[in-house]
């Protein structure tokens, strides 16, 4: 007995090569392509560091540093311009958030009416909507210490000009983020409120802040981290605070009262922190 | 009239075809099921009915309105007398039962109740009553993220129902819930309908509940009406070339054999028929 052996139709081996494979190399490769040029340009050579010459020079500068300056009254004088920057700091996040929310508000595509349907108004929403996106980004497009330039001109030495700089930089940072963080969050609630007839203030509410708050939040909480900082440099140029007083020791190469200023920040930074995730927990 | 599509077609920005050459109207009081197979265009049919896809052809009039020609604010207002359950409840995960159910009303509230809502619920009271409709009403101070697919399903239910609509559309809005709570649910919406006088069209997949709660069915299939009868002239042979595709008939409940065979269906009454009364 003999079984006819019935030849197997030829199968192709199957194909487990990922087809994105090819691309993500080539992606990787012009990553790398564009960074160096980059790194060239901007003079970065890791070995000059470690020059003999020069690990001297930054050593003693690191030196001068330590102990940290505890005399009681520059102690005076730290606080006083702690809380001048954690004021400035402040005040500046709060104006940024009455700028940035309201044009977020207006500019975000999560609350559109008119995309519904599409319905009626469509063009003039859209141009509104530009016209908000264009002012943003002329707020953030000039860095803060050139407006603190500008305002210590004007409103001479101070913190008053650190506030105002850093509330129209930070403003358009905020609506700019503000405004996407509310387009990348589930936006299906606010949509079915809107078609259900409800306003955009009250589907911002109902539909988008339940779920965004603690994005928002800690940006927000973020970027007056980063203003704390900003404080410092715009300080440099005459906008009072710690950044003032850093300017002052280290042009008179007082290591001891720049690193006591530094170990401030440090606090600051923390602070920031532990509020970031304070608020986070409260929301969850 | 309620509402009334004349030659409807829609196609999707993706191209889609999803709706062909619909028309369909019903009076005040109405209560419709339509049924067919998934990819019918049921889902696009509602969405019409409620104001937020406009068709490219055709006409469609909604509570004596022509929505597509109405300036922004009228067109809200009419929004706000049109109520959807949808499919999957968007209710942001976050928010209490009782403010998912407040919010049915967000269209006809002020800015500054809904604001204050938030804070302090404005009418425990209504949120409570219609939660208790949907045995639901100790969930009242629950997270939605706390609860079940089918309790949130029935948060939808409730928030619709605490709209108090003219029309009331319904995307199988009973997907998630075991056939007693289904069927329940579809009494409540119908209750709801016969107390106010709204009009309810609802899609449901399971067509033993379209034949035993609603007096007119719509059969859809590609994007078009195939048929539009009392139920008590809907035939066996009429579903099963509805659903040919699918290969059988989908029901809620198995145990439950629907009867069309026997000829219950008819004699034309769909009032004779048994309404179970398990709640």
């Amino acid at each position: 007995m003999s079984t006819v052996q019935q030849p197997l139709p030829q199968r192709t081996a199957p194909a487990l090569r990922d087809p994105l494979a090819r691309r993500r190399l080539v992606w990787l490769l012009a990553a790398f392509v564009i960074a160096w040029p980059m790194l060239q340009l901007s003079g970065f050579a890791p070995s000059a560091l470690f020059a003999p010459g020069n690990l001297q020079v930054i050593g003693g500068f690191l030196a001068g540093f330590l102990p940290p300056e505890t005399a009681p009254d520059f102690l005076a004088m730290l606080a006083k311009a702690t809380l001048e920057t954690l004021a400035m700091a402040t005040a500046g996040t709060a104006l940024a958030f009455v700028i940035g929310a309201p044009l977020a508000f207006v500019t975000t595509r999560a609350l559109s009416v008119s995309r519904i349907g599409p319905g009626p108004g469509r063009a003039q929403a859209g141009m509104v909507r530009q016209a908000g996106r264009s002012v943003l980004m002329v707020l953030r497009a000039v860095p803060e210490i050139v407006w603190a330039l500008v305002f210590v001109r004007a409103l001479g030495l101070g913190p008053a000009a650190g506030v105002l700089a850093l509330a129209i930089t930070y403003g358009g940072m905020l609506g700019k983020v503000y405004a996407e963080v509310l387009e990348s969050t589930d936006t299906r609630p606010a949509r079915a409120l809107l078609e259900s007839g409800s306003g955009r203030f009250a589907a911002l509410v109902y539909g988008l802040l339940p779920n965004s708050a603690q994005e928002l939040i800690s940006y927000t909480v973020y970027r007056w981290e980063c203003a704390v900082r900003a404080s410092v440099v715009m300080g440099f140029v005459g906008a009072g605070g710690l950044g003032q007083l850093m300017d002052q020791s280290m042009k008179m190469l007082n290591g001891g009262e720049a690193s006591s200023i530094l170990l401030v920040f440090l606090v600051l930074v923390l602070l920031a922190d532990a509020l970031s995730n304070a608020l986070r927990r409260l929301l969850a | 009239m309620s509402f009334s599509l004349d030659k409807v077609g829609l196609v999707h920005p993706n191209g889609h075809r999803a709706l062909r050459g619909v028309s369909f109207a019903a009076r005040s009081g109405d209560r419709v099921a339509v049924i067919g197979p998934s990819g019918a265009g049921k889902t696009t049919l509602l969405r019409v009915l409620g104001a937020a896809l406009r068709p490219g052809e055709g006409t469609v009039q909604l509570l004596g309105e022509s929505p597509w020609s109405l300036a922004a604010p009228a067109l809200r207002k009419l929004r706000s007398r049109i109520g959807t359950v949808h499919q999957s409840p968007p209710i942001a995960p976050r928010l209490r039962v009782v403010t998912a159910v407040l919010s049915g009303r967000l269209g006809q509230w002020s800015a500054m109740r809904a604001l204050a809502s938030l804070l302090r619920p404005s009418d425990l009271a209504g949120a409570h009553e219609v939660l208790s409709r949907l045995s639901l009403e100790e969930r009242l101070f629950d997270r939605c993220d706390r609860l079940s697919g089918g309790q949130l399903q029935r948060v939808g239910i409730a928030r619709v129902l605490y709209q108090r609509p003219a029309l009331l559309l319904a995307d199988e809005p009973v997907s998630a819930l075991d056939p007693t709570l289904a069927d329940a649910a579809l009494q409540q919406l119908v209750a709801q309908s016969e107390s106010t006088g709204a009009t309810l069209v609802a899609s449901l997949h399971a067509v033993d509940l379209a034949l035993r709660w609603f007096p007119r069915i719509v059969g859809m299939r590609g994007g078009q009406v195939v048929f539009d009868e009392p139920v008590g002239n809907v035939t066996e042979p009429m579903l099963v070339a509805l659903y040919a595709s699918e290969g059988g008939l989908p029901v809620q409940a198995r145990e439950r054999p629907i009867d069309i065979a026997s000829g219950a269906f008819a004699s034309g009454a769909a009032n004779t028929i048994e309404r179970p009364d398990c709640l």
